[in-house]
């Protein structure tokens, strides 16, 4: 199509101001094995979920008298376990100055952690239908799913999980590290469970849980599976 | 108004081609207009189980690319009237089933028949989803097993956003439930699901359970649709499910009760 077939009248794009939940990470340390070590296993423990995910490199919470490192090294870093870095935020101009040269923006406002924000309200995802085997369904918010999730099917949200019929694949709660969230179904038959990351596959569940309605929470970084009674 | 059904499974060799012919048949001999569609494209047999493959000279793909007509490529049933084949080409592979050529052929065989009964290929790449896409109602076929029901379990996913239907937002495709190669005794000694389990797993409605059995062996060794074995287990549990789909009653005869706790903890094998 040429360009004069374009009618003059349609609009060619439209710019919103818009609220977008990314992934900042906050660098602790500035050593590339110790950065490359942790989030090797971070990834390890759901394989997958990362893939493809923007993230914000958060300067903040490094003090000018630490080791400097080698930037591109740490962006290919987080490009190989599947992760898009798109800015840096924060940090002191020491910090800043390092980063200058390389491809990446740089912006002032500074990162917030979801807690400090202003909680905006996301409405729950609600399923009808039996979610199938290969099937994913993702929520930003809560995810609440009438009927089955069979194995071989994965749920994962951002916030709680509600299974009300039984769950036999995997559930992820709280996959932008809501440590609150929780997975609460009517028959646990899980393949994986997860909150915030820490997860466990179908070995190491309890199996004296298998078959009953039961949440699933985090508690000291630890996993627990209990009743719904109190 | 016709009604267009996909035999469906995800796993192969779990009897779609079986039932696809036994329950086309036996629609037929109630006295419906009906096509059995071989999508098995490359790897045909449903002209073998319904004994016509001496009598293709035209199939489905020839349809598709225009080399040949419809009625030149539809075999009528000796045994039966108002039943024709149409079956697939053994040459090609599952791409020449394309998108346009399907929807022409479909439309086409919509004009003129009741039912319209599709014999899809195991898998769930683009063969299964040509043989699905047009349907309104889906025999899922499964077998007691457990890698055969996750299969299944894909299958119906994929029906509620694979087909016509689920892109129009029209009415979803129907589903019935036919567990086949089923053996009683198997599933007492624990060593098969029973009914009740794979239909927990899959949740959707039981037409049928068709027993293991010899007749089906016999049957498609001489190319006769087990459906005409009236006193055969199998035959007659695909009478039933026929009688079901066109909405009779019929109790489940193949199923037999899984016995108590008792029976079981005395039972010797
Ligand atoms: N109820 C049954 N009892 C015994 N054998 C069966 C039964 N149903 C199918 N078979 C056998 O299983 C094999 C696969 O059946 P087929 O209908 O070709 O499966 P599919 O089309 O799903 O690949 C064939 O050898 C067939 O004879
Ligand atoms: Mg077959």
């Amino acid at each position: 199509m040429s360009h004069k077939d374009t009618p003059p009248t349609q609009t060619a794009f439209n710019l919103k101001g818009s609220m977008l939940t990314i992934m900042v990470l906050q660098l602790h340390e500035t050593n590339l094995a110790v950065i490359s070590e942790q989030l090797r296993s971070k990834v390890a423990q759901a394989p997958g979920l990362f893939e493809n995910t923007p993230l914000i490199l958060d300067l903040s919470h490094l003090s000018d008298g630490q080791a400097s490192l080698d930037w591109q090294a740490l962006l290919d870093l987080f490009q190989a376990q599947g992760f898009l870095p798109i800015a840096y935020s924060g940090g002191s101009l020491h910090w800043r100055s390092q980063i200058q040269d390389l491809s990446l923006p740089w912006f002032n406002s500074p990162v917030q952690a979801n807690k400090n924000a202003t909680p905006t309200h996301i409405p729950a995802k609600i399923v009808q239908q039996p979610v199938r085997s290969g099937q994913q369904l993702v929520a930003e918010g809560d995810l609440i799913i009438l009927s089955m999730v069979s194995p071989g099917a994965e749920v994962l949200a951002g916030g709680n999980i509600h299974v009300y019929g039984p769950l036999h694949g995997r559930a992820l709660a709280g996959i932008n590290g809501d440590e609150h969230a929780r997975i609460f179904c009517q028959k646990l038959e899980a393949e994986l469970v997860s909150v915030s990351g820490q997860y466990q596959i179908r070995d190491e569940l309890d199996e004296s849980w298998f078959g009953k309605a039961a949440q699933v929470y985090l508690e000291q970084d630890n996993l627990k599976i209990q009743s719904f009674g109190v | 108004m016709s009604t267009v059904i996909v035999v469906t499974s995800g796993k192969g060799g779990v009897g779609k081609t079986t039932t696809s012919a036994a329950f086309a048949t036996a629609l037929a001999l109630r006295g419906h207009s009906t096509v059995v569609v071989d999508f098995d494209v490359g790897l045909r047999n449903l002209d073998l189980i319904m004994g016509c493959e001496r009598r293709v000279v035209y199939d489905f793909i020839n349809v598709i690319n225009e080399e040949g007509n419809l009625n030149q490529a539809l075999i009528k049933d000796k045994r039966v009237e108002n039943l024709y084949i149409l079956p697939a080409s053994q040459t090609r592979d599952k791409s020449a089933l394309t998108q346009v050529g399907v929807t022409r052929v479909m439309e086409a065989l919509k004009e003129r028949f009741e039912y319209i009964v599709c014999d899809s290929p195991a898998g769930i790449e683009h063969g299964a989803q040509m043989a699905m896409y047009f349907a309104d109602v889906a025999l899922i076929v499964t077998n007691p097993e457990v890698s055969s029901v996750r299969d299944s379990d894909r299958i119906i996913g994929m029906l509620a956003s694979k087909t016509l239907r689920a892109e129009q937002s029209l009415d979803p495709v129907k589903e019935h439930l036919i567990i086949s190669r089923y053996v009683p005794g198997r599933v007492n000694k624990g060593d098969m699901l029973s009914a009740d389990d794979v239909q927990d797993i899959l949740a959707i409605p039981l037409l049928g359970v068709v027993p293991e059995s010899d007749a089906v062996l016999k049957a498609s060794n001489e190319g006769v649709p087990v459906t005409f074995q009236e006193d055969s287990d199998a035959g007659q549990a695909y009478h039933d499910i026929t009688a079901r789909f066109v909405g009779e009653d019929r109790p489940q005869r193949f199923i037999q009760e899984q016995k108590g706790f008792f029976s079981r903890l005395f039972h010797h094998p």
